[in-house]
């Protein structure tokens, strides 16, 4: 297929991913947010949120405070900011229309017809906080359509494992910004572990990547620190899991050097942090020191997105 | 202005026959249930992103092209004469285009004037002599055809660089026969859907001989910034061809490249919808970065088929059009079988003069305009523009033909108060390969949705609607 279309669907997928990872960011924050300060302590909820999302250093350059006004409308409704919500769906709409012989008709209706719905939020933003939470819904709603409508009607090919690359590697992108900035309230030999505090920080985190009930199916267990860690790095039957996403990254990369008769730096490369995730254990990482861990995952992954364009995309 | 020739009624109360069906079906159908299908039709293009891009528009850049759901109906008896006549005049386009470009018979005949080809900005000399895989120029045909009454089609433009509209063609039928299945049973209506087949095979046919036993196909778009992107996209879709830009081709030693995640794969054919003017920096434009560098040696070389060859513009410029009948009789030695529209050159001294003695009853155009643009409609223009138009005319009567105001005919068209007459015109598409002419009963007719307006371009606020040919 043509490199460009590769990068296009590639790009495409990542956007969806963001949009819908922004939104549920906003989503775990305000429920945090909602609740006495006796729950929550002092921090600063709105600020994490803008850690988390990658774009602290430019909000403040155009808003004093981080409060949920100035977050929420950055977040999603600036076209300042080039990773908002509304630029999200606006770049995956125009990679889409670029690639629209790549995509199958359900893809692009779901895109299509959300980007028309949404001209209507951009224009009038949200007045309310049901109307936010609508907002917000409709934007996770609209990822999980087109993420569902590419895995039940694209065929399997390379236009099908590019897009997914591009899913995994931002979707193990967001999961891992979120661990880093929460890695403090992980930390076992943090103080006041296991108060009430801790408790929704914990929760909040499960919450971002849509994994409460799935941490109580897994481990039966009270909220606990190194499990949450040990579900969102290494437990591979959680999608969005470091573990998984490189399982699924790597499978992809084989899947196209299959199809290709040709393996490459991506697909070594790949193989590398899948390993290296494999053979760890939470024990070690926290010996080794949860931050250091993921700041390391963070560049690895970042790396192979490069790697990954270099090798089929330009 | 004459009457204008009405498509569904006799003059007396009687119905043409083909739209028999139709009239009894309307009597049924309550308005109410029209304007609801009409809403659906709308969303159904909307949502399926059917639009077209208008320049200079940056607030609203991409626009639907209105439809109207009453279909435009013809019989079978005289689509056959119409297709006839098509392919008569695009056989002969052809063979002009040829030897305009090699012998020049038709010039030392002096059917046709030197300088109208040699001091013509569409004429591309880089073609003379030049070899076009198969001998074909024009692929894909587009023409714009008038009917002014019972028995006669006449052509308004014949459309010989990339005329587009085909896909209105193709998703007009498709939404609706999703919104009034009962009418289709009602009716046997001919398919159109095997266009892009057609298209296909007829690009394939017109390969270069190096090409390899599958040649490869691809179809050349300036990008989504493109007025008719949304139709490059859907036909490259259903020919099954790749979608490429010129940043995705490379030529190497006169061979041209798409770049693709598995490295570099040779391209046979470009269907190209790109200008003369953009697609080799190093011929044409050198700030186009829209094209191929080298593109036009690959050419030279017989390495690459391009769809519709360069300088076919030579063959739909109107100064040209005004001799299409003599050039059918001096290629074919046969009739036309379709008209033109009476023109009179404000080159030749004589037709200059009866121009400007009855501007104010004339269509006067631009020979290289296009769309609708630089155009004056004298029955509806002011004595002002009138006088502006006769100043340029005096200085520059080259640059100009006139022809009579014509009665397009009329289709009932659904208008804010009911049902009404509307102007329409007709573009079918005609394909050329290698071996054959071929034309899919069908077309697309474009309808101009003001009352008493002769202005059918989608850039002037044109609609479209879905054209029936009767399988009788």
């Amino acid at each position: 297929m043509l490199s460009r279309t590769a990068e296009n669907l590639y790009w495409l997928a990542r956007y969806v991913e963001r949009a819908e990872y922004l939104a549920r960011t906003i989503d775990a924050t305000l429920r945090v947010t909602a609740l006495p300060a006796a729950y929550v302590g002092k921090t600063n909820e709105w600020d994490s949120a803008l850690l988390t999302a990658g774009v602290a250093a430019s909000f403040y350059r155009t808003y004093e405070e981080a409060n949920e006004h100035n977050v929420v409308d950055y977040l999603s409704f600036s076209a300042d900011n080039p990773s908002s919500i509304r630029n999200c769906i606006e770049a995956a709409r125009l990679n889409s229309r670029s690639v629209r012989t790549a995509l199958t008709s359900e893809m692009w209706d779901t895109i299509n017809s959300a980007w028309i719905e949404l001209q209507a939020v951009w224009s009038k933003g949200t007045s309310t906080r049901e109307d936010l939470a609508k907002f917000l819904r409709f934007v996770q709603e609209t990822s999980l359509r087109f993420d569902g409508s590419a895995y039940r009607t694209m065929l399997r090919n390379d236009a099908y494992w590019f897009s997914r690359l591009g899913l995994h590697l931002e979707r193990a992108d967001n999961t891992a910004r979120i661990l880093d900035v929460k890695y403090h309230v992980l930390l076992p030999e943090e103080e006041h572990v296991g108060g009430p505090l801790d408790f929704y920080q914990w929760s909040s985190i499960l919450r971002s990547v849509s994994a409460l009930t799935a941490y109580h199916w897994v481990y039966r267990e009270t909220l606990k620190p190194w499990l949450v860690a040990d579900l969102l790095i290494l437990n591979g039957t959680l999608p969005r899991s470091l573990a998984s996403c490189y399982e699924n990254l790597t499978r992809n990369l084989d899947q196209i050097g299959v199809a290709y008769g040709r393996q490459g730096p991506a697909q070594r490369h790949a193989r590398g942090i899948r390993n290296r995730l494999e053979h760890s254990n939470m024990n070690d990482i926290f010996q080794h020191g949860v931050h250091e861990f993921i700041q390391e995952f963070i560049a690895d992954n970042s790396r192979l997105g490069e790697i990954i364009t270099k090798q089929y995309l330009i | 202005m004459a009457v204008a020739f009405d498509e569904m009624n006799i003059p007396g109360g009687d119905l043409r026959p083909a739209y028999q069906e139709l009239a009894r079906w309307l009597k049924e159908t309550p308005p109410e249930a029209l304007e609801y299908r009409r809403q659906e039709a709308e969303l159904l293009f909307r949502r399926i992103g059917i639009t077209f891009a208008v320049y200079g528009d940056s607030e609203s850049t991409e626009r639907l092209i209105p439809f109207d759901v009453i279909p435009r109906i013809m019989s079978g008896k005289e689509w056959a004469l119409l297709e006839k006549g098509l392919k008569q005049r695009v056989r002969a386009l052809n063979m002009f285009l040829r030897d305009i470009y090699h012998g020049r018979d038709i010039l030392r005949a002096e059917i046709v004037p030197d300088d109208l080809i040699f001091q013509n900005p569409v004429f591309r000399p880089e073609m003379n002599g030049q070899q076009v895989p198969h001998d074909v120029y024009v692929h894909i045909a587009g023409i714009d055809i008038i009917r002014v009454d019972a028995e006669d089609f006449i052509v308004l433009e014949d459309n010989a660089r990339t005329p587009s509209g085909v896909s209105y063609m193709l998703e007009n039928r498709e939404i609706m026969m999703r919104l009034f299945p009962d009418l289709f049973a009602r009716h046997r209506v001919a398919p159109v859907e095997r266009y892009p087949d057609e298209l296909l095979s007829a690009l394939r046919s017109v390969a270069p001989h190096s090409a390899s036993g599958e040649p490869t196909v691809a179809l050349l778009t300036p990008g989504v910034y493109n007025s008719a992107y949304y139709e490059h996209s859907f036909l490259a879709d259903k020919l099954g061809i790749e979608l490429v830009e010129g940043r995705d081709l490379v030529v190497k030693n006169n061979e041209v490249f798409m770049r693709t995640t598995e490295g570099v794969k040779r391209v046979d054919v470009i269907y190209r919808r790109v200008d003369d003017d953009f697609l080799d920096p190093l011929t044409f434009r050198p700030d186009s970065a829209l094209g191929v560098p080298g593109l036009m040696s690959a050419y030279a070389a017989g390495n690459i088929t391009l769809a519709n060859a360069v300088g076919t513009g030579i063959a739909d410029d109107k100064a040209i059009y005004s001799y299409m009948p003599e050039i059918v009789k001096f290629y074919l030695g046969e009739e036309p079988i379709l008209k033109n529209v009476q023109t009179w050159r404000c080159r030749e001294p004589k037709d200059l003069a009866y121009v400007l003695d009855n501007l104010g009853d004339l269509v006067v155009k631009e020979v290289h305009g296009s769309g609708g643009y630089g155009m004056l409609i004298g029955p509806a223009a002011t004595k002002a523009t009138i006088e502006a138009f006769r100043e340029k005319l005096k200085r520059e009567p080259e640059g100009f033909i006139a022809q009579p105001t014509l009665a397009l005919s009329t289709c009932p068209t659904c208008t804010a108060s009911g049902l009404a007459p509307r102007h329409v015109d007709l573009r079918p598409f005609v394909l050329t390969g290698s071996k054959s002419t071929t034309i899919v009963p069908g077309g697309l007719t474009r309808v101009a949705l003001k009352e008493g307006s002769l202005v059918v371009n989608s850039s002037q606020g044109g609609g479209t609607k879905d054209t029936w040919i009767l399988d009788e």
